[in-house]
């Protein structure tokens, strides 16, 4: 039986359907954008009623990072048309910077190689700044080619020959527990995991996504904008298989896990008999109050960054700034002619937008308190963040962060809604039909196809988004 | 020093591998290429195309074995080939018609259409999964080898084997009468010539009394062609699993700028030049190095420039080198 919450939820959803519409045909856009984060709310506070509070409480965690995701997307695609699909790589950057900042350093790891570690890279790049130099002030010819060849080749094994010792050496201390560097977090001690340093790896995060993307953007950016595309496709790919076969890095495959964190930890909690007390006063029994207090102080922080960013962004789009990036990608000759120069600002915003990503994405692998880098998946961390951005309404900071929350519950919520579809369908099959059993087992893919048809849907028939631009 | 060992070494381990995946990857580069062209946008769903076709081909596979019905020596797929293809043929013009139609009528900006193809490659990659799995799936049968590294052996009398796999033979076979056929069709049939036509300026085209939707229609036939035969001979060398196709998007549109988009002898040579690549720089050359360095010199490490899981890197990195240097391709490609 459903609760009386649930039945008023789902009304409500139904009554802010009926406002939106209304509203829309009246021009009260005030009113119809509330009205469609109210049906968000009314969505989770259902799940809340329906499942349970820590389902909703999930979802609307993911969500506020999947929002933040989006917002940084929407500075790219709905400011500027700059067409990203490496989302996936940015925010596995963030992460990275969680494991980097926050983790405990591994000791003798640096003695052991650490430096040799960073020597070496120090020479790679050296070695490609060298090439790039000689490529500028040499004179195009036979001489310049052989010249670049042996650099090339040469910096290439002696970075081999320094780095490779050291990596074993580093993967050889400890390997079932570290075998990697470890992270900067030397005020973790006995008696406390200063878990306030995964708030500073958020930054962190940001600025090495800012990093990868000033790479990319430098090589790609004022080519055509499929290049793009394909550019930072590759670099996510990259930086994916980098972060899962780097063992001295961070463990590639086999994870970072147990990260210190910014909140308290549920068994704390437990113990702590004053907490404990007031649980019992509104009815809770200590392990569910507890791992619903994390989340919602979760909920909290992240809810402050999204505010922050959402701020941040809704300025950048009235100011001038924001006139000119959207006066860019409406015509680029135009605003050329104008004197603007379009492929710095392209890197601008291209860097500005990734950086937001990274920092979602250390924020991320700080809610997961683990470091995966075996679940990072393009559909996941790259293609849905777009369908955040198409659904929600490029162009507008509101309607990235709506799409990136509605996107993301129907994401979670489809699965068991489809499974819910299936055992309905195939009630009537007998008992281990194979049909029936593949159905059954087919339902988790339905979330891929929902994806599809919704995106299909809304770039038909409301190209601009549930929230458009103004 | 035993330099014909290590040539044989060298070929079995580069030389074949490499020039099925440059096949296979030419092929599906050609595809992209003839979308890039003719319908002017980049393909997202491509991969999930190849996938969804070689689901087609791989069910019709089982239903043959199931029936008995098997093509002796060679893979039983390539008698469920041509069905497959009609089905993936009817599926894309189905989308063309319900989904890419309307914004080609409203002559939207390139990248709304790979908008448009991103919602596609969701639905496709859906349907895979939801029809096959997201699993390995294998179905090659017949023969397994045309040489085994013992025949080899023997015969020669080398210490060096040299294996090459039926897959790979009947890719090679399959790529070059593919490419024969769509060159014949495109340089000598009315409707390839008015593709190309259609290709070079569309304006001129459609003044000169080109049927568009014809245009389009065969586009899309012949790059379900090209998808299915890519993914089908993909799926017999390695093995079938539809997030592997979905990574192979990247080389192959590395494959397809390398060479010049919107070109198809470019989509071609880019296809074996990111193989060849990919292959070579990845391969252990220790055992080479044995053959052709003095006792002395003989590497102690695999002799690996980067390990295997680094491939996609290799294919980045020559496309971001064209780019910054030739960014219209190896062979002049559109640029626009």
């Amino acid at each position: 039986m459903m609760q009386l919450p649930v039945i008023l939820c789902g009304l409500g959803v139904l009554i802010c359907i009926a406002v939106v519409v209304l509203a829309e045909r009246r021009k009260q856009i005030v009113l119809r954008d509330s009205a469609m984060f109210v049906i968000v709310a009314c969505l989770i506070l259902g799940t809340g009623f329906q499942e349970s509070w820590n389902s909703a409480l999930f979802i609307l965690n993911f969500g506020l990072i999947s929002a933040i995701m989006a917002l940084g997307v929407n500075l790219q695609w709905g400011f500027a048309g700059l067409f990203n699909v490496g989302i996936m790589g940015f925010v596995a950057l963030g992460g990275l910077a969680a494991v980097l900042i926050s983790a405990e350093p591994t000791p003798g790891a640096w003695a052991a190689g650490g430096f040799q570690v960073l020597g070496a890279l120090a020479l790679g790049a050296a070695t490609t700044t060298l090439a790039v130099i000689l490529w500028k002030r040499m004179k195009p010819g036979r001489v310049r080619l052989g010249v670049l060849l042996t650099v090339l080749i040469g910096g290439f094994f002696l970075f081999r020959g320094i780095f490779d010792p050291a990596v074993s050496a580093i993967e050889a201390i400890n390997p079932a527990q570290t075998g990697y560097l470890g992270g900067l977090n030397v005020f973790a001690n006995e008696a406390t995991r200063a878990g306030w340093m995964t708030v500073v790896a958020w930054p962190v995060g940001g600025l090495l996504a800012a990093g990868a993307a000033w790479i990319v953007g430098k090589t790609a950016l004022g080519l055509r904008s499929d290049y793009l595309a394909i550019a930072t496709l590759g670099i996510a790919e990259i930086i994916i298989a980098v972060m899962k076969n780097e063992d001295w890095l961070a463990r590639g495959v086999k994870n970072v896990s147990g990260l210190p964190r910014p909140v308290p930890y549920e068994i704390d909690l437990q113990n702590n008999s004053d907490f404990v007390e007031r649980a019992a006063t509104i009815g809770l029994d200590p392990t569910t109050a507890s791992t619903l207090f994390v989340k919602v102080a979760y909920g909290l922080l992240f809810a402050v960054v999204l505010v922050i960013f959402l701020l941040l962004a809704q300025w950048a789009l009235k100011s001038p700034w924001g006139r000119m990036m959207r006066a860019i990608r409406d015509n680029e000759v135009a605003a050329e002619a104008m004197g603007k120069d379009v492929t710095a600002r392209h890197l601008q915003v291209f860097v500005l937008g990734s950086a937001i990503c990274g920092v979602a994405g250390a924020m991320m692998t700080t809610l997961d308190g683990q470091l995966t880098p075996g679940s990072y998946q393009p559909l996941r961390f790259t293609f849905l963040i777009w369908v955040m951005v198409i659904v929600g309404g490029s162009g507008n900071n509101l309607g990235a962060v709506l799409g990136g929350f509605i996107v993301w519950f129907l994401w979670v919520q489809v699965e068991p809604f489809g499974q819910f579809v299936m055992s309905v369908v195939t009630a009537g099959m007998a008992d281990g039909s194979p049909i029936r059993e593949h159905l059954l087992e087919s339902a988790a893919h339905m979330r891929l196809l929902t994806m599809g048809v919704l995106m299909l849907l809304v770039l038909r028939f409301r190209p601009r988004g549930l929230i458009p631009e103004r | 020093m035993d330099y014909i060992n290590a040539l044989v070494a060298f070929t079995n381990f580069v030389l074949v591998p490499g020039t099925a995946y440059g096949a296979q990857l030419a092929l599906g580069a050609l595809g992209v290429t003839l979308i890039y062209g003719i319908l002017r946008f980049s393909n997202f769903a491509h991969g999930d195309t190849m996938a969804f076709g070689t689901m087609f081909v791989i069910l019709i596979t089982w239903a043959f074995q199931g029936a008995g019905i098997s093509a002796g020596p060679v893979p039983t797929a390539l008698l469920a080939l041509p069905f497959g293809i009609a089905l993936t043929g009817l599926f894309l013009i189905g989308t063309d018609r319900v989904v890419y139609r309307f914004y080609r009528k409203q002559r939207v900006k390139p990248v709304v259409m790979v908008m448009v193809s991103l919602g596609v490659m969701f639905i496709m990659n859906g349907l895979t999964r939801f029809i096959i799995g997201p699993d390995d799936q294998r179905f090659a049968d017949g023969e397994r080898f045309l040489i085994t590294a013992r025949n080899f052996r023997e015969m020669t009398g080398l210490r060096e084997g040299l294996a090459i796999k039926t897959t790979q033979g009947i890719t090679v076979i399959t790529a070059v009468i593919v490419v024969v056929l769509l060159f014949w069709f495109l340089n000598r049939t009315r409707t390839g010539k008015s593709m190309r036509a259609f290709s070079d300026n569309e304006d001129l085209a459609l003044l000169s009394g080109i049927n568009p939707e014809r245009v389009v229609l065969y586009t899309w036939l012949i790059v379900a062609a090209l998808a299915t035969v890519a993914g089908t001979l993909y799926g017999l060398d390695k093995s079938f699993k539809p997030f592997t196709y979905f990574q192979l998007l990247l080389p192959i549109f590395a494959a397809a700028i390398v060479g010049g988009l919107g070109n198809p002898v470019g989509a071609i040579a880019g296809g074996f030049v990111i193989a060849f690549s990919e292959v070579t720089i990845t391969y252990a050359f220790k055992k080479v190095a044995t053959y052709v360095l003095p006792e002395a010199l003989a590497p102690d490490g695999l002799a690996q420039l980067l390990s295997t899981d680094y491939k996609f890197a290799v294919s980045f990195a020559l496309l971001i080198v064209v780019l910054m240097f030739k960014p219209t391709g190896l062979f002049k490609g559109q640029s626009v």
